[in-house]
């Protein structure tokens, strides 16, 4: 493999890992305040569908990207009274959620555009547009470093950057600010933010609304950056590679880069089984590269490479007792 | 909070939740500007007002009670199977291997032989994960879930690489040979006087019936049912009562994969007759629903698989006659999943509050 | 309005959970700068009452006035800022948080943690200084000892500047020298001019630690007394409502051959600390032997390992076959087939399974036995029931239908379905512990009996409890343990309390500390 299609193999990567680690990273402030939620798929498409829907409308990607968020936080929303007000059983809401999202979108997108279940196609101002850094051109002189600048690093659309930007403020959040200190308080241990007269609720709904934006944030960048539009059950299975991520990291969020990197990895490789054949020499099955972040989570799970402990009060309700 | 009488928890909360999730649904309905009176009708009319809508509404019903059964049996062991669709799709690699690969001489030596082999499969793929959560504690939900996946890809493969015929485009193997060819319902004496159109619905709905009866029997009548319900109530008390938890854990997964697994030999074996590549479409997920649905017991699970035998057919209905999308099967499904599964609170809150509102009359009168 | 004298006052409080009234109209009046106990059996409404003082639930009917301002409490917030502070029974700390976390959890002093932290610890070691409250602010709070953990919560509530400081059972799972250092600290905080509200169900620390006492039962608050001017006896009637015998009526044991043989029995926990170091007893037919010590010394280790419930090293041997302490044979199905029955000292965690109904909880344990089966593959529910009719007639369970489901049975009733399960088994060895733990006074009795009559039939026994009289008045010898060993053998007929106290404090006979 040469070095230019390698870097383009580090580009589709991080194309590829951006909606991965934003919800991976959705998926840790509900985790973490002890909310399981294995709904990051459907609210994926969810907002993937209300953005490709707000985009074409208007004509801009910014409708279609406050779209997408909403659409992701109605749903973010159910599952909060479902688990939280009502205290049901979160992996049974998760799944309720997951069904709606994937017949709601199709019917939603059917009745209003007759296509098929689609989104039309957008373009333009409807999409998020690739963003050059500064010097990108110049500094492909520089050998090595300035193709991977220009390459790489440069020329992502927005919600690329934001998802590493999102993955420092998670850190920053998570341990050095309060409500980090009691969010993780909340997910390991509700009773002692209760006593200590803080709202378990609260904080609750705030880590499940969280959860809501930035799995917004990933569909409205399935639909409208990585494609053109949002097409029926477009996020494939997404939300649960993120989810698999999220155990990977052991529920941290720099180790969710890049564990979301690593995946993303896998899928840049699975589009490219040429590359994979020149490389190791041997053909790999295509099935077999979008079975390894499974494959991998299940491994860590099993306690083989490192143990995952999940958040000690997760997908507990909280009832109060003496 | 207050108890609700026993009649009320069996019957009235779960009435009483498909008909919150009903209404969402004409709601949803009316809001994609259609008629939701004239969908209902469509509905019943395509899938129980005759004996050939019967025919489809029993075939979808024969894979749900089979994939219901199987989470409805971990259930009692407080293990959410959330693999059924994975643990299905390997059931259908054991019913083609068994139909491809042995000359069987009758439908019927056939049967049996694919029956073993999908319950071997699905026991198999629900195994790995049930020693991963005996043995090392990882969280059966999760593992299950990749499973699902793991299965999907090797299906996948399998089907392109080795058992797809050699100038054949679609990823499916060969069509099975006709002596395995299971007899529909239209096939069989007496009953194809009412079933006169060729039906998917075939003998397998008569195993599927006869599985919910050994579940029942497994699971209230023999010793090992009662360490399944005593482990999966505490697992605490299991150990104090020489329970032995890896056992327990091992054996209903096996006999839920297992279940799982031979929901293939209705659609795989009884209807497609080869083998696709997503064979298991979902039904391992409707298991959860039909599950909950039915209170976990083996009546209310056949019961509930009725009803979403019904939606299923009823929503391929809606597709063909009506503007509403086939999709709006699935938002059903997802409500009902939402108000029998995850809101049962609610309800119940709800019909405690109701019946509060009767209990000083009745006192009063008393 | 002046500031009156009380720090607490309570008028009529009421609060009921369904049918059960739990408290019913409460009144009480707390000094400040005292020391006030609240003392009751369980069950007698204590625990409500303190959570409707911290703001868990609302007061169906009366007032609460703090420092004679009427106050209302609807949240634990509001509790806080009315200057109380609670340290529960079980402790509300988040494990894999350091100490300084867990005390500023809620009390920080903006967005930010930094500032908060290093103005904590500040506070915290003059906290320390000033109360013999020392703790490593750093250390996560997993792995402190619970005594360092309960300091970590009062931290907490003087962090928060509670001027009134109420404890739930504080001294349930210390030992008591640990128990007379918490009291130090209480006295130093009462110098202070913090009012302390104790809340228990051991007579000892109420003489030993308060000034005034309430005693409460079945809900009400039966009456208010001057501690000093009070006894023991006087307040055990007044929380049972009778005279109480703490006696129990036995013949002097006349104890066969050896049953059980313990030798160096070990026990490590998850985390492979050792909890039992080395135990060696024996037990003959016909012979009860107490094990008394402080919740948390090895007790339920010692009971879980001969019950088959955890895997331990050592030997033992049951009539002189040798018991598998771990792989095959280690296992409660094993155990009951040897000859032991089990009454658990949890019987909400292992003797029952409280949406099982009555008959099926009779099986627990014994599903495989040959009278319970119709043949080789179906268990035969029929004779089960009509076993458990019996069962619950002649230990007199009330009610005595055996298809309710055992969460809808009292505490004393579902004990006795566990004790009428485990006695009936006509074992060689019996293992008891707790058998009175949350149980009614006459459930008490009789149960005891029992267990005499059990003892005279031959039966060898190994009875556990925290309850010192009990160990006492049921016990042929009486072994202490502290700290996962046998501190030493005592005749109940020699032996004092006070002896018995130094042994469960790890003090051996000549003083020194083990």
């Amino acid at each position: 493999m040469d070095y230019a299609t390698f870097l383009q193999m580090l580009d589709s990567t991080l194309r590829l890992a951006t909606p991965l680690m934003l919800a991976c990273i959705a998926g840790l402030y509900s985790e973490r305040a002890g909310i399981f939620d294995i709904g990051l798929e459907g609210k994926m498409l969810a907002a993937a569908m209300c953005a490709g829907a707000a985009a074409a409308l208007s004509g801009s990607v910014w409708w279609g990207l406050l779209a997408g968020i909403g659409g992701s936080l109605v749903f973010a929303a159910i599952h909060g009274v479902t688990s939280i007000t009502f205290r049901g059983n979160q992996l049974i809401s998760g799944v309720a959620l997951n069904f709606l999202a994937s017949g709601l979108t199709v019917l939603v997108a059917q009745s209003m555009f007759g296509q098929g279940g689609r989104t039309p196609p957008l373009n333009g101002p409807a999409r998020f547009q690739p963003i050059a850094l500064p010097f990108a051109e110049e500094a492909r002189a520089i050998p090595v470093i300035g193709p991977f600048y220009d390459e790489v690093i440069s020329g992502h659309p927005l919600p690329v950057y934001a998802a590493f930007a999102v993955v420092a403020l998670t850190w920053w959040v998570l341990y050095r600010t309060r409500f980090g200190l009691r969010l993780r308080a909340v997910g390991e241990n509700p009773a002692a933010v209760d006593t200590a007269g803080v709202s378990v609720v609260g904080l609750r709904y705030a880590a499940v609304m969280v959860t809501g934006v930035l799995c917004g944030l990933a569909g409205a960048y399935m639909a409208t950056a990585l494609q053109a539009g949002f097409g029926k059950e477009m996020t494939a299975g997404r939300g649960y590679i993120a989810l698999a991520a999220l155990i990977f990291a052991k529920w941290r969020p720099v180790a969710a880069m890049w564990a979301c990197l690593l995946f993303g990895f896998f899928q840049a490789l699975a589009n490219r089984p040429d590359v994979v054949e020149a490389v190791v020499q041997v053909k790999v099955p295509v099935p077999f590269l979008t079975a390894l972040p499974y494959v991998l989570t299940v491994l860590v799970l099993a306690g083989f490479v490192g143990k995952a402990i999940p958040p000690r009060a997760g997908g507990e309700p909280y009832v109060k007792e003496r | 909070m207050d108890r609700l009488p026993r009649w009320a928890d069996v019957a009235l909360v779960p009435l009483v939740s498909l008909i919150l999730a009903f209404a969402i649904a004409a709601l949803v309905i009316l809001a994609i500007g259609q008629d939701p009176w004239e969908a209902i009708t469509v509905m019943v009319q395509g899938s129980v007002m005759n004996a050939y809508g019967w025919g489809y509404t029993l075939y979808y019903a024969t894979s749900f009670m089979f994939t219901g059964l199987a989470v409805c049996v971990a259930f009692h062991a407080s293990m959410f199977n959330i693999g059924g669709e994975g643990q299905a799709l390997l059931g259908g690699l054991g019913v083609a291997l068994a139909c491809l690969f042995v000359p069987w001489p009758h439908w019927s030596l056939a049967l049996i032989g694919a029956t073993a082999s999908a319950a071997a499969f699905g026991a198999v793929w629900a195994a790995i994960p049930a020693w991963l959560q005996a043995k090392r504690g990882s969280h059966i939900v999760i593992t299950t879930i990749m499973f699902n996946y793991i299965a999907a890809s090797l299906l996948q493969y399998l089907l392109v690489n080795t058992l797809k015929p050699v100038g054949q485009a679609d990823p499916a193997s060969a069509n099975f040979p006709p002596a395995t060819h299971l007899p529909a319902l239209n096939d069989i004496p007496l009953l194809n006087l009412v079933f006169t159109k060729a039906v998917p619905a075939n003998v397998t709905l008569f195993i599927a019936l006869a599985m919910a009866v050994l579940v029942w029997v497994l699971l209230w009548h023999t010793r090992l049912g009662y360490q399944i319900r005593a482990f999966g109530k505490s697992e605490a008390g299991a150990r104090y009562a020489g329970i032995n938890p890896t056992f327990v854990i091992m054996v209903v997964m096996l006999i839920s994969g297992g279940l799982a697994g031979m929901m293939a030999i209705n659609n795989v074996m009884g209807e497609a007759e080869r083998l696709l590549g997503n064979s298991a479409s979902g039904a391992g997920f409707i298991g959860i629903a039909v599950a909950l649905m039915g209170r976990n017991h083996p009546l209310g699970v056949v019961l509930a698989a009725l009803l979403f035998g019904f939606l299923f057919q009823g929503g391929a209905e809606l597709g063909l006659w009506t503007k509403i999308p086939i999709e709006m099967r699935i938002v059903v499904q997802g409500l009902v999943i939402l108000f029998t599964g995850a809101l049962d609170v609610m309800v119940r809150m709800l019909l405690v509050r109701i019946f509060a509102l009767f209990r000083p009359r009745t006192m009063e009168a008393a | 309005m002046e500031n009156g004298a009380y720090a607490i006052e309570l008028k009529g409080i009421s609060k009921a959970f369904g049918p059960v009234q739990a408290n019913r109209d409460i009144n009480i009046a707390v000094p400040r700068g005292t020391i006030h106990g609240i003392i009751g059996e369980n069950g007698a409404g204590k625990s409500t009452l303190m959570s409707i003082l911290y703001g868990f639930y609302r007061a169906d009917a009366g007032q609460i006035l703090i420092n004679g301002k009427p106050t209302a409490i609807p949240d634990s917030q509001s509790a806080i800022r009315a200057g109380i502070g609670m340290v529960f029974q079980h402790f509300k700390l988040v494990q894999n948080f350091t100490v300084l976390e867990n005390v500023i959890l809620g009390a920080e002093d903006g967005p930010m943690l930094n500032s908060s932290l290093a103005k904590a610890r500040k506070t915290l070691a003059e906290l320390s200084q000033e109360y013999e409250l020392d703790v490593d602010p750093d250390a996560l709070v997993e792995d402190l000892s619970v005594g360092h953990q309960q300091r970590v919560e009062i931290l907490k509530a003087l962090y928060r500047q509670a001027d009134i400081l109420i404890l739930d059972e504080p001294t349930g799972v210390l030992t008591p020298a640990e128990a007379d250092h918490l009291f130090r600290i209480l006295k130093g905080l009462k110098a202070q001019g913090k009012t302390i509200i104790l809340i228990t169900h051991k007579l000892r620390e109420i003489m030993e630690a308060t000034d005034n006492v309430s005693v409460m039962r079945r809900g009400t608050m039966v009456d208010t007394v001057r501690t000093a001017e009070t006894s023991p006896e006087q307040l055990a009637e007044l929380m049972v409502g009778r005279k109480v015998l703490l006696e129990v009526e036995k013949a002097p044991a006349s104890p066969g051959a050896v049953v059980l043989s313990v030798q160096d029995l070990r026990v490590k926990d998850e985390h492979g600390v050792e909890r039992l170091k080395g135990v060696s007893f024996e037990i003959r037919a016909g012979e009860i032997l107490g094990i008394a010590g402080v919740a948390g010394n090895g007790q339920s280790e010692l009971m879980e390992a001969l019950g088959g419930m955890i895997r331990a090293t050592g030997a033992v041997t049951l009539k002189g076959q040798p018991l598998p302490l771990s792989g095959k044979g280690a296992d409660g199905q094993s155990r009951r087939r040897a000859g032991i029955a089990h009454v658990p000292e949890d019987r909400h965690h292992h003797g029952l399974i409280l949406d099982f109904t009555a008959w099926e909880n009779m099986a627990f344990g014994y599903f495989n036995e040959p009278e319970y089966q119709k043949n080789r593959l179906l268990m035969d529910n029929a004779a089960i029931r009509a076993d458990t009719a019996k069962k619950m007639e002649t230990f007199d369970v009330r009610p005595p239908i055996p298809g309710l489901q055992a969460k809808s049975f009292s505490g004393g009733n579902q004990q006795k379905i566990v004790v009428a399960r485990e006695f009936e088994q006509d074992p060689d060895l019996l293992l008891v512990g707790q058998p009175t733990r949350g149980v009614d006074i006459g459930a008490i009795e009789f149960i005891h009996k029992q267990l005499i009559a059990l003892r005279d039939a031959g039966k060898a026994v190994l009875l556990v409890s925290v309850e010192l009289d009990e160990i006492m008045s049921l016990s042929d010898r009486i072994a202490v343990m502290f700290d996962g060993k046998i501190m030493g053998f005592r005749d109940p007929d020699t032996t004092d309390e006070r002896e018995l106290g130094l042994l469960m404090a790890g003090i051996t006979g000549k003083g020194e500390a083990a």
